[in-house]
């Protein structure tokens, strides 16, 4: 089943897109939110469970102060107050990957709302604001068996694992994201990578995206141009790829527009994302009617962080993900376009690791995103993966500015590296690449260029210095590229007096 | 020897301390009272007779090594069917849980095997605990030991007839709106309800989270106080728990000495609606005390006309979202897995099925006070009112130490005679229901039979957050002073059961 669908272009000439992001994150908490059970991810089913994440009758949470700690760092590092007293609340839904039939999370007393934060887009910096991050419990996860599709329509039977039931959740909620309509998809990726390194910077979750550890729902609607009538929002359910949240939102933008432009209504409804086709589909139609009948959870005593530890926790915090960019770009005097590529590249770390060995920003960019991001293109890797570190890059370089390998060299000692050839020593030791720096060596190469290149030294003989060039070009040929060209040039004049 | 199964658990603990009998021989006598009377009165759902001698064995052995023992220390208990023990059927009186075994101890279960108290098994109860007659349960009905064409009271009605019936000197009730209290004034027996969070929850069937309180049940005051004691105490485990020393409940048994102290009867708490045969027990013991030394003035709480409704709208809404998780998925009953039904069929009909009609009534009523549109008018509302009722309470304690009334407007009703009128069942939790909106300790203690029908009355005690020796002290000089004239407690007044064997 395929929508009609208008090109993009088309839909933001008559609508703009309203958008709000809910991003779920699981914490990397050794135990869950309520109960002692590991949080493990990939153990054998149902082996991470006891009496009180399986909801079994009698049992009673108990509230993990390791994840309201990661609740405050996330709230302090998106620039959230952080609620002096707050409960959590019982949302009530029956489904069968939910032990209790309610999930232990928290309405509307959140543990930390009103925040902000920024994103970059194309060296545009645009404003977001933070809703609220609030704690809650993740669910069971439920496979189909015996379908083709691994739905559960058309499923014999289905098998519920309730390990990741009671794994400590943080959702975070945006305002209405306010930026220019044809921005707004780029802008969703950037918040949600934005967020991923935040996340990874204040070590409260592994972000693994494809693990679900990050998950984003992305609520979409359309309005006229010039109305200020909001439109019925869909929102589109566990994205989980920064690519994706931006094919999604996409999507759902020239979807919505081609139902409105042929008089349709956009229903109300939770959709599901598909990564392969790159659609959405209607998933749970999401009516007024839905009622979680919210109250506050009787079973647990509120949560009232003291300010002094809030503090404490403020005080931990590393520098933002976004700050120290703008710091970086500054110390290594890159231009926006040069950081952006660093950045995209994911470089980031790895120029900021051989720069501390001593590496000039310059010269640890041209080969991360140079030879090494080549390498790691054509054999489908990433960067961080090729087996070549910022200590390798600094001792390459290191060789290069003593006079010991040129470019030309020292690019084939990372050919080597990435081979996993050894060392850079071994590697030169192994192709022999090392420049040649005896100059008799170099002399007699002069020589047989001269002998060979008659015509040539005629010409430079003539007033015409300049052909000297092609000399040297044979001297370094005859070399193997093995010699240092200023030091040839330097001999060669000598020898033909110019 | 004279009948184990007459002795107080003092008394049990002293002859085992002794060593004049073993914990096995007193298991084993109150094992052949319930083979003996339970047909008739019907408090067990389950007997554990092996798992109880076992325990009983294990106490006698560690008190012949020479080991220190608590005080309750191999004496028999019975435990209502809604705290879990493990491997030991838990039902919680409903069809949905028929036959399944928890794997673990609730707090109180664990603190009570520590203590070396010997489990008999699990007594019947309302089904979930909803009820005011055990009339609800889904095992069938418990008779009133003293009358059994009469109720014992609910939903703890099990727990305090197998007391009244000599099955057991000692059971474990909870309270979430007069459970423990209303059936020990309906059987002539002790039932305490500790403060909010002074006992676990960890273990306990939920009805109501922010009222259940689990509480001692027995024949005397001091034996209640003993078994307070063991199962009382900060529990991790339980959010809610209290981290505070318990209150030095038996020294004020022990001491049960009321001179100076205050009393206030509560205004609201009597009148029209109450049988005078209750009433005029009531006044009576007040005079007792009076005499006895303490200084008795009236106290007015005029939000405790709200309490009855503003409970039975927390109550259900509560209960509705805790009973969401019997849905035939993980343990319990299964109706309709026929490989045809979806998920969600299965679980409705499960529901249906395995769900008794009060319960059904329960979680509509909640379900509805919780909705979106109506939280605010219901829910919200009967918050407010719970604070104003603790409130009244605070102000009452300006002036007094603890607050008395009847435990009950009546005295108990006859099987059969309020299951079909809702509204008439719940008016029986009038008196009671205050301190558990308040959070607040209470007891009932025997006060007198009345005249029109011969069946105990209690005499209820209400007293401050962890001020729960207090009740003790009261309940303990009634105790005494009331077993002059009668020469002995009330319970001894009870008829004989008729035995079959």
């Amino acid at each position: 089943m395929t929508a009609e669908v208008f090109a993009i272009e088309d839909a933001l000439a008559s609508y703009d897109p309203v958008m709000g992001l809910e991003v779920h994150v699981e914490l990397n908490t050794k135990s869950k939110m309520f109960c002692g059970c590991p949080t493990e991810f990939g153990a054998p089913p149902n082996t991470q469970t006891c009496p009180v994440c399986l909801g079994l009758p009698g049992a009673l949470p108990v509230v993990n102060a390791r994840a309201v700690e990661s609740a405050i760092k996330i709230g302090l590092a998106l620039n959230c107050e952080i609620a002096q007293w707050c409960r959590f609340a019982r949302k009530n839904y029956f489904y069968p990957d939910m032990p209790k039939n309610f999930q232990t999370s928290q309405y509307d007393e959140p543990i930390a709302f009103n925040g902000w934060t920024e994103v970059v887009v194309d060296g545009e910096t645009y404003r977001i604001e933070i809703e609220r991050a609030h704690m809650e419990e993740d669910t069971g996860k439920s496979t189909h068996v015996g379908g083709a599709t691994g739905r559960i329509h058309g499923a014999s039977h289905s098998l519920v694992d309730y390990n990741r039931a009671g794994i400590p959740l943080i959702e975070i909620v945006t305002k209405t994201i306010e930026v220019p309509p044809a921005k707004a998809a780029a802008v969703a990726r950037a918040y949600v990578s934005m967020l991923r390194d935040l996340l990874l910077a204040l070590d409260v979750s592994d972000v693994r995206m494809d693990q679900g550890s990050l998950r984003c729902d992305a609520n979409v609607s359309l309005k006229p141009k010039g109305s200020s009538v909001l439109g019925t929002r869909t929102e589109t359910k566990n994205v989980n790829s920064f690519r994706s949240v931006e094919r999604a939102v996409t999507y759902e933008i020239t979807r919505q527009a081609a139902v409105l432009a042929s008089g349709g209504k956009v229903v109300q409804e939770t959709r599901h994302w598909h990564e392969d086709t790159g659609i959405t589909t209607s998933g749970r139609e999401k009516s007024d009617a839905e009622d979680y009948r919210y109250f506050p959870e009787p079973d647990l005593v509120p949560v009232a962080p003291s300010r002094e530890w809030v503090e404490e926790l403020r005080a931990t915090l590393p520098e933002a993900p976004s700050t120290r960019r703008v710091r970086l770009q500054e110390e290594w005097g890159f231009t926006d376009l040069e950081m952006r590529d660093v950045v995209n590249g994911g470089a980031l770390e790895l120029v900021v690791g051989t720069v501390e060995l001593g590496v000039t920003p310059a010269a640890a960019k041209k080969w991360w995103l140079g030879e090494l991001a080549r390498a790691a293109n054509e054999s489908g890797q990433a960067l961080g993966e090729l087996g070549v570190g910022a200590a390798e890059v600094a001792e390459v370089q290191k060789l290069v500015d003593t006079g010991a390998l040129n470019d030309k060299l020292a690019r084939q000692v990372f050919d080597g590296l990435v081979k996993g050839e050894g060392t850079p020593a071994q590697i030169i030791e192994a192709r022999g690449l090392a420049l040649v720096s005896d100059d008799s060596a170099l002399l007699e190469a002069i020589d047989r260029a001269i002998a060979a290149n008659p015509a040539v030294v005629e010409k430079v003989n003539s007033g015409k210095p300049a052909a000297a060039g092609a000399l040297i070009g044979a001297v370094m040929k005859d070399m193997r590229g093995q010699a240092d060209a200023a030091k040839v040039r330097e001999l060669l004049n000598a020898k033909l007096g110019i | 020897m004279s009948d184990l199964t007459r002795k107080t658990a003092v008394e049990l603990s002293e002859l085992m301390t002794a060593g004049e009998v073993s914990s096995v021989e007193i298991t084993q006598a109150h094992l052949d009272r319930i083979g003996a009377v339970d047909g008739a009165v019907h408090a067990f759902l389950h007997v554990d007779s092996e798992g109880a001698l076992a325990q009983a064995a294990a106490v006698d052995s560690r008190r012949a090594a020479g080991e220190e023992l608590g005080p309750l220390a191999g004496v028999p208990l019975a435990l209502k069917d809604v705290l879990t023990q493990d491997g030991v059927p838990t039902t919680a009186g409903s069809k949905m849980l028929e036959g399944w075994r928890p794997p673990y101890d609730a707090t109180v279960v664990r603190r009570l095997k520590a203590a070396g108290v010997v489990i008999l098994g699990k007594t019947n109860m309302d089904e979930f605990a909803m009820g005011s007659s055990t009339e609800n349960s889904a095992y069938g009905t418990t008779h009133n030991p003293w009358d059994l064409n009469r109720i014992p009271g609910g939903s703890g009605g099990g727990s305090s007839a197998a007391l009244a019936a000599y099955e057991a000197p000692l059971a474990i009730g909870t309270d979430t709106g007069g459970s423990i209290r209303q059936p020990g004034a309906f059987t002539g027996t002790v039932g305490v309800k500790p403060t909010y969070g002074g006992t676990s929850r960890y273990g306990l069937i939920a009805l109501a989270s922010s009222l259940d309180t689990p509480g001692p049940c027995a024949r005397t005051t001091l034996d209640a106080a003993l078994l307070h004691e063991v199962i009382a105490g900060h529990d991790p485990m339980d959010s809610t728990s209290i981290d505070q020393p318990v209150p030095a409940v038996v020294d004020a048994a022990r001491r049960a000495d009321v001179a100076g102290l205050r009393i206030g009867v509560v205004k609201e708490l009597g009148g029209e609606g109450y049988q005078p045969g209750v009433e005029a027990r009531f006044h009576e013991a007040v005079e007792l005390l009076t005499k006895l030394g303490a200084e008795v003035v009236e106290v007015s709480c005029p939000h405790f006309e709200y309490a009855l409704p503003a409970y039975y709208l927390i109550l259900p809404s509560e209960a509705s979202s805790n009973l969401a998780k019997f849905d035939a998925m993980r343990y319990g009953l299964r109706v309709g897995d026929n490989g045809e039904n979806s998920a969600e069929k299965v679980m409705s009909l499960t529901r249906e099925a395995g769900f008794g009609a009060e319960v059904k009534r329960r979680i509509m009523l909640g379900t509805h006070a919780l909705s979106s549109g109506y939280y605010d008018a219901y829910y919200g509302q009967a918050q407010k009112v719970r604070t104003l009722i603790a409130r009244d309470f605070t102000r009452a304690y300006e002036q007094v130490d603890v607050l008395v009334s009847p435990a009950t407007p009546t005295t108990a009703f006859a099987i059969g005679d309020r299951i079909d009128d809702p509204i008439a069942m719940y008016k029986n939790d009038l008196c009671t229901i205050p301190s558990n909106l308040a959070g607040n300790a209470a007891a009932s203690f025997p006060c007198g039979l009345a005249d029109e029908d011969g069946l105990p009355v209690g005499f209820h005690v209400m007293a401050p957050v962890m001020r729960d020796d207090l009740l003790y002290q009261v309940g303990g000089a009634l105790e005494a002073a009331l077993a002059e004239q009668w020469g002995g407690v009330l319970m001894s007044k009870a008829p004989e059961l008729e035995v079959t064997r």
